[in-house]
C-alpha cells in the first residue's frame, strides 16, 4: 500500500479519464479544423460563394448547384461513373495483388530485404504533385515506347491470343482491363502490401505447427489458418484502396471539381460536386463494409 | 529416395518461378524511376534517334541545371524541409497518442471517436480546403478574437494548430496505425508501471513509446512523403511562398519564360517543345524525390524488417 494519503484511483476512472485525455486533442481538432469547414461547405453548396475585401458573402441559391452539377455540367455524371466503374476493376485487382505480394515477400529467401525495399518504392515517389505532372510527361511516354518498355507484360501478345481463342468479348474487355491496368495495380499497392505483410507475420507459429502434426498439406493450412487470420486486414485495406482510389490527384472527378471551383461564380457548385461524390464514396464504403464484414474472423 | 528428391525438384521448381515473379513486379515498378532518370540526362535531339535506348550517347545535365535555377532549389529545399519536418514531428506525436488513448483505455465514446477518425480519411481534401483557407483567413477561435480575426495564412500556424490536433493531412491513418500497434503490445508493462505509481502520461512516455518505435518510424516516413508532396493545402495557405512542390508545378512556366527571353530563336523555331519541357520536368521531380529516397533509405530498416512488430492485425 502506498502510504501518505495518496490517492489511487480506480481501474474504471482511469481508463475513461486517460481515455478523454489521450483523444481529447483529436477532438477539439475534429470540431474547429473538420467539423467548422465541412459544415461550412454544406452551406456553401446551397450558395454563392463572393469575396469582398474584408470577408465573404453568401447568396442563396436553393438546390441549383446540385441540379447544375448533375445535369448541367457535361462531364460531371459521366466521369463520376467511370470512377466508379475503375474502381470496381481495380480494387479486387489490388486486394489481391497486395495479398500475394504479402505472400511471397513473408518467404524465406535470399534478397528478401531489397525485394521488399523495392516493392514499398511507389508510395515513396509517386504520391502528390509528381503523380500529377506524370500525366502530361509526353516525353517520357515516347521514350518508354521507344525503349519498349510499355509492353513489358506481352499484353498485345496476351489480347491477340484472347481473340484467336474466341473468347466472348465482355470477357476479353475485362481482361484487357485488367492487363492494362497491372503496373497501376502494382504501383497501387505498397502499403496494402505493408498492412498484410504485418498481418501474415503476426500469425502464431505454433498453430502452423499444431496443423503439420495434423498433416494438414499447404492448400489446407491457407484456406483454415492464413486466410482466416489476415481476414481482418481484408477490411482494412478495402477501406484504405477505396479511399486513396478516390482521393489522389489524378482522379477526375476531383480534377472536375478543382476546375470547377475558381472559374467565374463555379465555387458553389464545385462545392456541391464534392458533397455529391463525397456521398458516392461513403456508399461504396458501406457497401463494400457491409459485404465483407460479416465474412471476417477475428481473434478473440 | 525418390520422394526426397520429387520434394527437392518441387522447391527448385517454387523458388524459380518466386525469382521470376519477384523480378518482374520490381522491373514493372523500377521502370519508371528508371525512365525518369533516363529522359532527364537525354538531351532533347536525341530524343528522336530511335537508336538511343537507356542511356543517351551524350548524357546533359543542362536539364538539372535549368530545374535547379528555376525552382530555387535550395530555398525551396529549405522552406520543405523546415515545415515537413515541424508538421511530420507533430503528427507522430499526437496521433500516437490519439491512438493509444483509443487502443487502451475503454471510455463511453472511444467507438465513436474511432469512427471519426476514419471519417476524416474518406472526406475527399478539397471538399474542406476552402472552408479550412478561410477558417484560418479569418481566424477567429471561439469568437474570442470579437471582430479583428486574424489572418494566419502565410505563416506556418494553420500547419502546426492541424498537426497539433491530430487532424492534419491523413492524420486519420497514423492515429489507426498507432492504434493498430498499441493493441498489440503486453498489458504487462503498463501494469507493472501504474502499480509502481506512474501516472497515465509518464507510463505513456517512459513505458509505451520506446516499445512502439518501429510503429513511431513508419508513422513518421509516411507523414513525412504526404506532407512533403502535398499540393493542395500549402498551396492555399502559404502563398507565394517557395515550397517544392509549387516550385515543380510553376517549373515548366518559368523555363519557358527564360527561354523566351534568351533563346527566342529555339522557342519559335520549335526546338523547345513540351518534349523539352517534360524532359526538364523530369529532372524536376527527381530533384524533389530524391531527398525522400534518402530518408527512405536510412530509415527502410525500420520500415521493411519490423513491420511483425507493427502488430498492426486486429
Amino acid at each position: 500500500m502506498r502510504g501518505k494519503g495518496r490517492f489511487r484511483w480506480t481501474f474504471e476512472t482511469r481508463q475513461r479519464l486517460g481515455g478523454f485525455l489521450f483523444t481529447l486533442p483529436f477532438v477539439v481538432g475534429f470540431v474547429f479544423f473538420f467539423l467548422v469547414p465541412f459544415g461550412q461547405s454544406v452551406i456553401f453548396s446551397f450558395n454563392e460563394l463572393v469575396l469582398t475585401k474584408t470577408t465573404y458573402e453568401l447568396r442563396p441559391k436553393g438546390f441549383s448547384n446540385y441540379g447544375y452539377a448533375l445535369f448541367v455540367h457535361p462531364e460531371f455524371v459521366q466521369k463520376l461513373t467511370e470512377v466508379m466503374g475503375d474502381l470496381l476493376v481495380e480494387m479486387p485487382l489490388v486486394l489481391a495483388f497486395s495479398f500475394f505480394a504479402a505472400t511471397l515477400l513473408n518467404q524465406k529467401f535470399k534478397g528478401r530485404a531489397l525485394a521488399r525495399v523495392i516493392f514499398f518504392l511507389p508510395v515513396i515517389y509517386s504520391a502528390g504533385i509528381v503523380q500529377k505532372l506524370e500525366m502530361r510527361d509526353y516525353a517520357t511516354v515516347m521514350l518508354a515506347n521507344a525503349r519498349e518498355a510499355s509492353s513489358i507484360l506481352g499484353s498485345e501478345a496476351l489480347r491477340t491470343l484472347f481473340e484467336t481463342a474466341r473468347l466472348p468479348s465482355a470477357m476479353i474487355t475485362y481482361v484487357n482491363a485488367i492487363i492494362d491496368s497491372l503496373p497501376a495495380v502494382i504501383r497501387a499497392s505498397g502499403v496494402q502490401i505493408l498492412i498484410f505483410l504485418a498481418g501474415l507475420q503476426s500469425i502464431p507459429s505454433e498453430i502452423y505447427e499444431a496443423a503439420d502434426v495434423e498433416g494438414a498439406t499447404s492448400w489446407e493450412k491457407f484456406w483454415m489458418i492464413t486466410f482466416p487470420m489476415v481476414s481482418p486486414l481484408i477490411l482494412t485495406n478495402l477501406i484504405y484502396t477505396i479511399i486513396d482510389s478516390f482521393t489522389v490527384m489524378d482522379n477526375p472527378v476531383i480534377e472536375i471539381i478543382q476546375e470547377t471551383m475558381w472559374r467565374g461564380s463555379g465555387y458553389g457548385a464545385s462545392m456541391a460536386m464534392a458533397m455529391i461524390y463525397f456521398g458516392a464514396v461513403a456508399v461504396v464504403l458501406i457497401i463494400a463494409f457491409a459485404l465483407v464484414s460479416r465474412r471476417v474472423f477475428y481473434r478473440t | 529416395m525418390s520422394a526426397h528428391r520429387r520434394v527437392r525438384i518441387g522447391s527448385v521448381v517454387a523458388s524459380v518461378f518466386r525469382a521470376v515473379l519477384l523480378i518482374g513486379i520490381s522491373y514493372v515498378i523500377l521502370v519508371p524511376l528508371m525512365l525518369r532518370i533516363s529522359s532527364s540526362i537525354t538531351p532533347v535531339q536525341e530524343l528522336y534517334d530511335q537508336s538511343v535506348k537507356w542511356i543517351p550517347r551524350r548524357p546533359t545535365l543542362d536539364h538539372f541545371k535549368l530545374a535547379w535555377t528555376h525552382m530555387k532549389y535550395l530555398t525551396a529545399l529549405k522552406n520543405t524541409t523546415l515545415l515537413t519536418l515541424t508538421v511530420s514531428l507533430l503528427q507522430v506525436a499526437t496521433c500516437s497518442m490519439v491512438g493509444y488513448g483509443l487502443a487502451r483505455f475503454r471510455f463511453p465514446g472511444n467507438g465513436l471517436i474511432f469512427a471519426l477518425t476514419v471519417l476524416t480519411l474518406v472526406v475527399p481534401p478539397q471538399l474542406i480546403v476552402t472552408p479550412t483557407y478561410l477558417n484560418f483567413r479569418f481566424f477567429n477561435f471561439l469568437g474570442l478574437m470579437k471582430d479583428n480575426p486574424l489572418n494566419l495564412v502565410g505563416t506556418y500556424w494553420p500547419f502546426i494548430l492541424m498537426a497539433l490536433t491530430a487532424n492534419g493531412f491523413r492524420c486519420g491513418l497514423y492515429i489507426f496505425v498507432m492504434r493498430q500497434f498499441f493493441r498489440g503490445m503486453p498489458r504487462e508493462l503498463e501494469e507493472a508501471a501504474y502499480i509502481d505509481g506512474a501516472g497515465l502520461f509518464t507510463t505513456f512516455t517512459k513505458v509505451m513509446l520506446p516499445g512502439a518505435v518501429p510503429g513511431l518510424i513508419v508513422v513518421f516516413l509516411f507523414s513525412f512523403v504526404w506532407q512533403w508532396n502535398d499540393y493542395q493545402f500549402v498551396t492555399m495557405l502559404l502563398p507565394g511562398k517557395t515550397f517544392l512542390p509549387q516550385a515543380l508545378e510553376g517549373l515548366q512556366a518559368q523555363v519557358g519564360q527564360y527561354m523566351a527571353d534568351t533563346d527566342s530563336l529555339a522557342v519559335s523555331s520549335g526546338f523547345v517543345d513540351n518534349h523539352f519541357y517534360s524532359l526538364v520536368n523530369s529532372a524536376g521531380m527527381l530533384l524533389v524525390v530524391v531527398p525522400l529516397l534518402v530518408l527512405y533509405a536510412f530509415t527502410q530498416r525500420y520500415f521493411v524488417e519490423s513491420v511483425e512488430r507493427t502488430g498492426l492485425i486486429g
